[in-house]
């Protein structure tokens, strides 16, 4: 590197000098501060130390994670954009293709949970339309503390909300998600929304500055105040004193973000601009300098043109400010007319606040002064990287060790209904009932299933998503964890007759500097990485969110994946729920009653821990395909996977029916046992790989050849019927059963009842 | 072809839906900016929903008073097909071309789930390929969709058969029959004169089997089959 000095910086009038102090508030430390001074040769102003403390944040320059994030296999025909863009592409047939990526919004949400969760979807819109591509589903992943505190029930209330309003309001629906309540995420929820738009491949556009001498136009809202450091606020542990950042927050304006899409949209799709970005962390700061980095050119902004919402702001404030509802456009000169009348059509204001220069510098000009002058390539790559110890704590090990002290508190039948009232396995009907799932016309599975299903209009095909993270095997093991996350996103999306195609990931952890911290890290990206090479489904994208940690301590490592999948013929989709009285019901994969790990340990001997069930590849591998070929065959007439609660309860949600049955379908099954499995093993072991089907009966040796040829283990139990009857499981020579109407009604009443409390 | 202009205001989500169902029953649909003030020889014109004006003072308060909605009540004078779904019903009541009003949700959440309904009115252009006392599962997506009107104007509603559509008890097994609080079950009116039609639910939506019906295509392809009446000229 040079030492050449860089040009001269003067402060902002009234700015105070750069100290130790100041640098230690910014949240730099002294290596980095020496990176600083080298660089520039000379002491930063404030403005420019602001820059830095933004983009050296650990949620914009990944300075803990890059190297390991690096391990992830990213490359596949299928991959059109993969890592590095505001979000990942994927090829589907016919010239389409499709855009997604996962975020989070954790820190927010949990001093705001309203505005934090509602800002989160919003982020997440824009990620995928700045790609030029259409929303048309969102999914989210939200983690709470048990339902009986009261905070907790606030915090769950108010994301939900903020998730609903938004995401309603612009008019993209929700397709599915997840839901968890544990111990671990009291002090600091997890909201991480995830976004899928479809695109002509042809339209795909990037936020890559070039073109010297071409013009930077702001679009959108006005720059205020809010927000101001969120993406230094999202990189700290939070604590007593985050209840003072509430003025961080951002606050939302979905009616802003729908004309903002049309908007970017009609630029895009009519070839008016060069480039796009969404301000989102770090806002201006962040989405300028980014976009000169990747195009190796430099920016030269002038604040005091900005469009403010209150006067008297500094550049230091627009330059960090995390206004919602903004983006950054390079625009040739000639074309700057045509954008402010497509602006002007959507009720928005386009604004000239810059220009692509060749100098490499990012440098900001106010009423004439420049206030920063910082070598951009630099800035953006140049933050030191950190390459932390990672050792396993003795407690996780104790902890996968052990084995539950007390007997179940319940026999077999009557840990079903328990099982199924427990919010984190019930029904999240009160949650999606309060976010649009038809708007758009194209929703073909809604949510309440393995996997939303959605039509593209015009074309054959559907995909299929899932957001999935089984954070208690990730928390007991997160190597098994790891694979067991993308195998289960895998398996819900198969099990619609879905092809996986690709991941997104959001990686919640705690705080990186701690060695037991960084060991859960490495060890999840490993197995993540292992079992998307095994399934072909690389990663495209996503986010990282690491010190979620509260005073009361840290998170369940929490790697949630998004997976998107493509069907041929949508037409060919499978429901998780049985649809008919006389099928025939078979369970496909190995039961060998894993029990560590497992929900019923949990719930019924009190004992969260053990080995989680290993994670076969090879095994999930060959049931995806045996599903997808089923599908295609149109053998099946439903699919459910086992995870949490076994197969005792994939059976019984089957069998309950889906959110807005006419009836729930009895069901007789009977499960050969072997010696050196219990029943409760059996019934509530997680062993993954499995699945529950039925069919027609004049299926069953079509489907019986086709589990033979991918080497699926496959066995009729039973069959379905009769409507609004009984669920029966005969294990070995025990019976057991229960009147679908109570667990349905334990499974659909579980959130609403502590909802209502 | 029945020439159908689908108003698009700044925060409609719902005119694509819309367009497209006009169009698979073979109608030809088209768009109409809010800020224009000609309805382009429509035969018929469709309010979509959404949340225009992001409905932060009241649902449909802000676009009664677009420039195109002058046209449009020009348009119901006289006689022609006018409907508004969802945010187009609000925005018809805010608009005086259909009594009443659509309050918070008396949950105070947003509801969005299939309902079952019954359809009371036949002789509408938007019902017509209906049989009166038919029960059709419907989704709604709605936060302000509680009907509410005087007594009066309920009991007149009631006694000139001006509900469209209500809420009933169906088959769903646990959900509550009206999922909004609406007065009477009201899922949706028209005027006297049948011509204007507001309902909550979202026949647009359901307009493919593959969606799991296509229960709302008959809404459209009621549209299909009006005609315009000899009597009625232009004003």
């Amino acid at each position: 590197m040079s030492k050449a000095t860089a040009p001269v910086a003067q402060p902002f009038p009234g700015e105070p000098p750069v100290t130790p102090a100041l640098v230690r508030e910014h949240k730099l430390n002294d290596r980095e501060y020496a990176e600083i001074l080298d660089m520039l040769g000379r002491t930063p102003t404030l403005t420019e130390l602001g820059v830095f403390s933004a983009l050296w944040s650990e949620h914009c320059s990944y300075k803990h994670t890059r190297p390991v994030l690096k391990t992830f296999p990213t490359e596949g025909p299928q991959v059109l954009q993969g890592p590095g863009e505001n979000a990942g592409v994927l090829r589907l047939p016919d010239g389409w293709a499709v855009a997604f990526k996962i975020e989070s919004h954790n820190h927010p949400s949990a001093v705001e949970p309203y505005q934090g969760a509602a800002t989160g979807v919003g982020g997440i819109l824009r990620d995928v339309f700045t790609m030029g591509a259409r929303p048309v589903a969102v999914l989210n992943s939200l983690r709470f503390g048990p339902l009986d505190d009261a905070r907790n029930r606030y915090l769950f209330g108010g994301v939900v909300k903020g998730v609903g309003d938004y995401g309603n309001c612009v008019g993209v629906p929700t397709l599915g998600g997840e839901v968890t309540f544990a111990p671990g995420y009291s002090g600091n929820p997890l909201v991480n929304a995830m976004c899928v738009g479809i695109l002509r491949a042809d339209d795909l556009i990037t936020a890559r500055a070039h073109g010297v001498g071409n013009i930077l136009m702001s679009v959108g809202a006005r720059t205020g105040r809010d927000g101001i450091h969120g993406a230094s606020f999202a990189s700290e542990d939070l604590s007593a004193e985050s209840e003072a950042r509430r003025p961080q927050v951002q606050v939302g304006d979905p009616f802003t973000e729908k004309l903002l899409l049309e908007a970017s949209l009609e630029l895009i799709t009519s070839g008016t601009i060069v480039a796009i970005q969404d301000m989102g962390a770090a806002g201006l700061t962040s989405s300028s300098a980014e976009m000169a980095a990747r195009g190796g050119v430099g920016v030269e902004l002038d604040t005091s043109r900005v469009p403010l919402r209150e006067a008297g702001m500094t550049p230091y404030e627009i330059l960090l400010s995390e206004s919602q509802e903004r983006m950054l456009l390079v625009v040739e000169p000639h074309r700057i007319g045509e954008v402010e009348a497509i602006c002007a059509k959507w009720e928005l204001a386009g604004t000239v606040i810059g220009r692509v220069t060749d100098d490499g510098l990012f440098r900001v000009i106010h009423e004439g002064r420049t206030v920063v002058a910082i070598p951009g390539e630099r800035l953006v790559n140049g933050v030191p990287m950190y390459y932390p110890d990672a050792i396993e704590s003795p407690e996780a090990v104790a902890r996968r060790a052990g084995t539950p002290a007390i007997a179940a508190r319940v026999d077999a039948g009557a840990a079903l209904p328990l099982l199924l009232d427990d919010p984190t396995i019930a029904s999240k009907r009160w949650v999606y009932d309060q976010y649009d799932s038809t708007v758009q016309a194209n929703t073909v599975l809604g949510p309440g299933g393995d996997a939303g299903v959605i039509a593209v209009d015009g074309s054959r095909f559907g995909i299929a998503v899932s957001v999935d993270c089984p954070n208690r095997y990730v928390a007991l093991d997160p190597y098994e964890g790891g694979k067991m996350t993308v195998a289960e996103a895998a398996r819900n999306v198969a099990c619609t007759g879905a092809v996986p195609l690709g991941i997104t990931n959001c990686l919640n952890f705690g705080n990186p500097d701690k060695p037991d911290m960084f060991f859960q890290f490495k060890e999840a990206v490993r197995g993540m990485g292992d079992a998307c090479r095994a399934f072909d489904t690389p990663v495209t994208g996503g986010n990282v969110s690491l010190y979620n940690e509260s005073p009361t301590g840290a998170i369940d490592p929490t790697p949630t994946v998004g997976m998107v999948g493509l069907l041929d013929d949508v037409t060919t989709r499978v429901p998780s729920a049985f649809q008919q009285p006389g099928d025939l019901v078979a369970v496909v994969g190995t039961t060998r009653g894993h029990l560590g790990g497992s929900m019923y340990w949990w719930l019924v001997r009190d004992f969260l821990g053990g080995p989680p069930p290993p994670c076969d590849l090879d095994a999930e591998r060959c049931l995806q395909r045996f599903l997808v070929a089923a599908s295609r065959g149109r053998l099946l007439r439903s699919a459910h996977d086992c995870a949490d609660g076994g197969l005792a309860v994939a059976l019984a949600e089957a069998a309950i029916g889906g959110p807005y049955a006419n009836a729930t379908m009895g069901a007789g099954v009977h499960l050969a046992r072997p010696d050196n499995i219990g029943i409760d093993a059996m019934l509530y072991g997680e062993d993954g790989a499995r699945a529950v089907l039925s069919f027609d009966p004049g299926s069953v040796d079509g489907l019986r050849a086709l589990a033979a040829e991918h080497g699926v283990p496959f066995a009729v139990v039973g069959n379905v019927g009769p409507a609004n009857g009984e669920l029966r499981i005969t294990v070995g020579t025990e019976v057991l059963t229960w009147a679908t109407a109570d667990l349905r009604q334990a499974y659909f009443d579980a959130i609403p009842r502590r909802m209502a409390a | 072809m029945t020439r159908v202009a689908v108003i698009r205001f700044p925060g409609s989500n719902c005119e694509p839906d819309a367009y497209r169902a006009v169009e698979r029953e073979g109608g030809s649909a088209f768009y109409v900016f809010h800020r224009e003030t000609d309805l382009r020889d429509a035969d018929a014109v469709i309010l979509p929903g959404g949340f225009s004006y992001g409905d932060y003072l009241r649902s449909g308060a802000i676009a009664r008073f677009s420039p195109i909605m002058a046209a449009v009540e020009r348009h119901a004078a006289d006689g022609k097909p006018v409907a508004g779904f969802c945010n187009g019903f609000q925005i018809l009541c805010e608009s005086g071309l259909l009594p009443g009003g659509l309050m918070r949700n008396a949950t105070l959440k947003y509801v969005s789930r299939p309902v079952d309904c019954r359809i009371e009115r036949t002789d509408t252009p938007f019902t017509s390929a209906y049989r009166t006392g038919e029960v059709i599962r419907i989704p709604v997506g709605h936060g302000d969709g509680r009907y509410t009107a005087s007594d009066e104007v309920l009991d007149h509603l009631e006694n000139r058969g001006l509900v469209v559509i209500r809420y009933v008890e169906g088959g769903l097994l646990d959900a509550p029959a009206n999922p909004n609080g609406s007065a009477r079950n009201i899922a949706g009116i028209s005027n006297p004169e049948g011509n204007v039609v507001g309902m909550m639910p979202h026949p647009e939506r359901l307009a493919h089997d593959l969606l799991g019906s296509n229960a709302g295509t008959r809404v459209f392809a009621s549209l299909m089959r009006w005609k315009r009446p000899a009597l009625v000229t232009n004003s």
